[in-house]
């Protein structure tokens, strides 16, 4: 069976409906246990004391604002090219999801840049890129809602998102090209002399886990709700058709 | 609980903000996806 067998909304609400609850379930287990390990469990950084708890929440909700905007940037690619209403709307349903993970990680940065850097924000490159990218967020929200006709908005949002691609990835790799910058390098690295220690690696690991997961879970939930809504209104435009 | 020592507020704020955050996002994700699921069944009778 073909993987585009899955953009037919019928198919895609029978295979995702079962799935659902299970996901749910290991995404909320998994985010408790990373953030609860975490918290209650590890020590303190020998430079930045008890604020190197904010990690745990800090890298996930980072890495899934972008990684978010790139499956957006995939499924716009996949309606332009194919036409799959299916894609459009998923995109579509990751884009709140991403513009709370971009909110999460600027706050818990401003939060904790405040005591290490004596300063909430700066125009650092990565936080400012970070920053556009939450722009790009909320036009694209906004240009959904704005839009009547579902198709011209799924165009004229595939093509914002396209533009904003270039910011998802100069945010992802701004720390590896300006070093002028008071936002540190990468945090994690397959190197394990540039990683960080294990004893704050394994939770945040599973905090990762934990995230990636409810991104999926919210993900195919909202996709589920833009695929109801758009048949509802489809079916109501029908009936208003026919008493007319 | 464990002791935050001198950045007690600072970390009290990024989990409770944040923790605020992601429980608006799935709520409202919830009530959204059980309103049309229940409207789509009375829909269908």
């Amino acid at each position: 069976m073909s993987l585009w067998s899955y953009a037919n909304p019928r198919r895609f609400l029978d295979v995702t409906t079962p799935a659902l609850p299970w996901l749910w379930g290991a995404a909320l287990l998994l985010t408790a246990t990373g953030l609860l390990w975490g918290f209650f469990l590890t020590p303190d950084d020998y430079r930045q004391g008890s604020t190197v708890k904010i990690i745990y929440l800090h890298v996930p909700s980072a890495m899934l604002a972008i990684n978010a905007w790139i499956m957006m940037l995939v499924a716009s690619l996949i309606w332009l090219v194919r036409r799959h209403h299916v894609s459009a709307l998923a995109a579509r349903a990751a884009a709140p999801v991403g513009l709370a993970m971009t909110l999460v990680a600027l706050w818990t940065g401003a939060v904790w840049g405040s005591p290490m850097w004596g300063t909430w924000w700066a125009w650092d490159p990565r936080l400012t890129s970070f920053f556009i990218l939450l722009l790009f967020y909320l036009g694209y929200v906004a240009l959904w809602e704005a839009v009547p006709d579902p198709d011209t908005a799924a165009d004229l949002t595939s093509g914002l998102c396209l533009v904003g691609s270039v910011f998802a990835l100069l945010s992802r790799y701004a720390v590896n090209f300006w070093s002028q910058g008071l936002h540190q390098g990468a945090t994690l690295s397959l190197d394990a002399r540039e990683n960080i220690a294990d004893v704050f690696w394994l939770p945040l690991l599973v905090c990762i886990a934990g995230f990636v997961l409810l991104f999926v879970a919210l993900v195919l939930t909202r996709t589920q709700t833009e695929i109801r809504a758009r048949r509802l209104r489809a079916l109501r435009l029908r009936a208003r058709g026919a008493e007319a | 609980m464990p002791d935050l020592g001198p950045y007690a507020l600072e970390v009290a704020l990024a989990y409770a903000g944040a923790l605020l955050i992601l429980a608006a996002l799935c709520g409202a994700t919830w009530i959204r996806w059980k309103r049309l699921r229940d409207e789509e069944r009375d829909e269908h009778g």
